[in-house]
């Protein structure tokens, strides 16, 4: 696990630094959490990567053991009997507070005490990076988002070159630097890269609703890989360039777009980062489309095809925006089947929190998936729709892994696809943009 | 000083007050730390704090339908054990008494019958709740020397008060004796201890309501 490791401080780990993060978030509820742990192991049963390996490290009440003994070393009077915290400690935990655990929170809805360990490991994560410790990957996503703005190297002049692109190559007017706008678009790097055709369906139906946006050169990366890896700095940074971006043009309202942690970093995370109110409303873009559709806004064909939807974990369950897809889909995907379990216990993709961009936790990942692919035959759909990038390529790429029949798609997309023109049939677009088509096996 | 004279005198006199001054100290080393301040608005839709935490609360005490078939033993055991507890502890007249001695209240008592059979269905569940940390895979990872000492302080007032009560092996006076000075060593230990979470579950669940509550999550 060594060679994984970050190499920020020449391989040393430093644990007093990890004790000091430590000890400086002991706010009450984490303590109270730590404390309140019975130890009755409930919580193995919803994690995913204990379902899938059946691995007892994998329970999440001992991914908190480091902190825990953290802690008690310097409680009186247990401090003069508790044992200290070890490098070795340190390094064996290393794996299993980043490459399992996506934060989804669904241990929590089966924790008798209710102890939310998402919370817990998110700080942890923060304590195992200053000791010089992390996943080098998940580090230099954080890094880059810092030096290049984002995590994939999109810097604001690849943005505009890649925006010139797409405007020209689907016909689509893709707002840049207006000066002054309502709303401020944000995007995320991994559909920049690996599904640009999200944000062209973005930008028709904000053009189509008639939405005065803009997306800005000063921030624009929604991701925030600062938050997932441990960094407050750069998570902090994240969230400032967003918020100096929607100062300057006057937004009021910043959509988030098919991003799940992005949202939760932005939407519940933003204000406690920078210290103040966020002065903008924070909506993820299906929160945005259902309101378009509330107001009369959104005119949609029916979808015909048997089509099921991905709960991402920081929408729904940790977002509290599981309604709001099922609100978009609804009189329009015609032939909706709801997975068991779904909404706010759903399963996890496997790849939130940053596990996505671990590479070392891919085998683990594909195992995941086959829970998902599970649920998916259960229901006979056709497509698994979802609305969030980091979901979609963490289960695009086990798709591949498995040769899986079934296909993905993104709920944004899908939706563009099927708007209606004034009337006319909206008939230009290319069919299913919004989908990976099944690939023959 | 007989046994039963040290038992029922200075040794439950300072165990009570070990214990109330140990959970007033748990607790408030607890509240004291720094609370976070939330700056995020809570979505319009969200209920009332309160409401958040009490929904919480009430939530937590059965697992939801996908978790049901893997917990439903463990889950239906510790109720055995938690409501065996709570029937032996305040529906037996020799407690309604001792408790009325110290609260100057008091309340109607089961007969001695039932409390011996909740007695042993609480042993059955607390040995089984036992084996099962002792075999369990997961349980057995990550239990610690305080869970197993928890499980021992508690077990122990049970079977020592259902030996005294039937006169088994040694003097009534004898067996009492031991009885109280077990019922002092739970109450030394639980403060300090996993025990605590009979306070801490409102902390807890009640905490993790108003975190998910005001982001319009129900969990
Ligand atoms: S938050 Fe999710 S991934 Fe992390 S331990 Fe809990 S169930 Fe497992
Ligand atoms: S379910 Fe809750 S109380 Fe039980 S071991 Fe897991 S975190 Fe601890």
């Amino acid at each position: 696990m060594n060679g994984t490791t970050n190499a920020a401080t020449g391989g040393t780990i430093d644990v007093k630094a990890a004790v000091r993060t430590f000890l400086a978030h002991t706010e009450e509820h984490l303590v109270s959490y730590l404390e309140g742990c019975v130890h009755c192991g409930a919580c193995a049963e919803a994690c995913h990567f204990h379902q899938v390996s059946g691995d007892p490290r994998h329970t999440p009440a001992y991914k908190l053991f480091p902190l825990a003994k953290a802690i008690r070393a310097q409680k009186f009077p247990l401090s003069l009997i508790a044992p200290r915290l070890t490098a070795e400690d340190l390094r064996e935990w290393e794996e299993l507070l980043f490459d399992t655990c996506t934060l989804c929170g669904r241990c929590t809805t089966i924790c008798p005490m209710g102890i939310d360990i998402a919370s817990i490991v998110g700080i942890a994560r923060q304590a195992f990076v200053k000791a010089g410790l992390g996943p080098a990957d998940l580090l230099a996503a954080a890094d880059n988002s810092r030096d290049l703005g984002s995590p994939l190297g999109v810097t604001a002049e690849k943005l505009r070159e890649r925006i010139e692109w797409l405007a020209d190559e689907y016909e689509v007017d893709i707002h840049l630097d207006k000066p002054q706008a309502d709303v401020l678009l944000t995007v995320s790097s991994i559909e920049m890269m690996k599904y640009p055709t999200s944000l062209v369906a973005i930008a028709r139906i904000l053009n189509y609703a008639g939405t005065d946006w803009t997306l800005s050169s000063k921030g624009y990366e929604a991701t925030n890989f600062g938050y997932l890896a441990g960094k407050t700095d750069v998570a902090r940074l994240m969230i400032a360039r967003i918020v100096a971006a929607a100062e300057a043009v006057g937004a009021k309202t910043v959509i988030i777009p098919e991003c799940g942690h992005a949202y939760g970093a932005l939407r519940w995370s933003g204000a406690n980062l920078i210290g103040r109110p966020l002065p903008f409303a924070v909506l993820h873009i299906s929160e945005y489309l259902a309101e378009l559709k509330r107001k009369g806004k959104l005119r949609l064909k029916p979808f015909d095809e048997p089509v099921t939807y991905h709960d991402p974990c920081q929408i729904s369950r940790r977002g509290g925006a599981s309604g709001e897809a099922r609100f978009l889909l609804e009189d329009f995907a015609k032939d909706f089947r709801e997975m068991t379990p779904s909404g706010d216990v759903n399963w996890c993709c496997g790849g939130g929190g940053g596990v996505q961009a671990i590479g070392r936790a891919a085998a683990l990942r594909h195992k995941v998936f086959k829970i998902k692919m599970d649920q998916v035959e259960k229901t006979g759909a056709k497509m698994m729709l979802s609305s969030c990038s980091n979901c979609r390529l963490t289960l695009d790429e086990s798709r591949l892994h498995w040769k899986w029949e079934g296909g993905l798609g993104s709920l944004v997309e899908v939706i563009a696809d099927h708007l209606i023109e004034d009337g006319a049939p909206a008939g230009r677009d290319a069919p299913a943009a919004g989908s990976t088509a099944p690939r023959a096996s | 000083m007989t046994l039963l004279d040290f038992a029922r005198g200075p040794a439950l006199e300072t165990a009570l007050a070990i214990f109330a001054f140990g959970v007033l100290w748990r607790l408030a080393a607890l509240l004291f730390l720094p609370w976070p301040r939330e700056r995020s608005v809570p979505r319009r839709s969200a209920p009332a704090i309160l409401v958040g935490a009490a929904q919480s609360f009430v939530r937590h005490f059965w697992p939801r339908q996908p978790y049901l078939a893997a917990t439903l033993f463990a889950t239906l055991n510790s109720y055995v054990f938690h409501v065996g507890l709570a029937v032996v502890v305040f529906g037996m007249e020799q407690h309604i008494l001792f408790l009325r001695s110290l609260f100057g209240v008091s309340w109607p008592n089961l007969p001695g019958a039932f409390i011996t059979l909740a007695a042993i269905l609480t042993l059955a569940s607390l040995g089984a709740a036992l084996v099962r940390r002792l075999t369990h895979p997961v349980l057995r990872l990550i239990s610690t020397f305080d869970d197993y000492l928890s499980w021992l302080m508690t077990f122990l007032p049970v079977l020592s008060g259902l030996v005294a009560v039937n006169h088994l092996w040694l003097s009534y006076e004898r067996l009492l004796a031991l009885h109280i000075l077990s019922v002092a060593a739970f109450l030394i230990w639980f403060p300090f201890g996993k025990l605590m979470h009979a306070f801490l579950v409102f902390l807890t669940r009640s905490e993790t309501g108003i975190f998910y509550s005001r982001r319009g999550s129900v969990i």
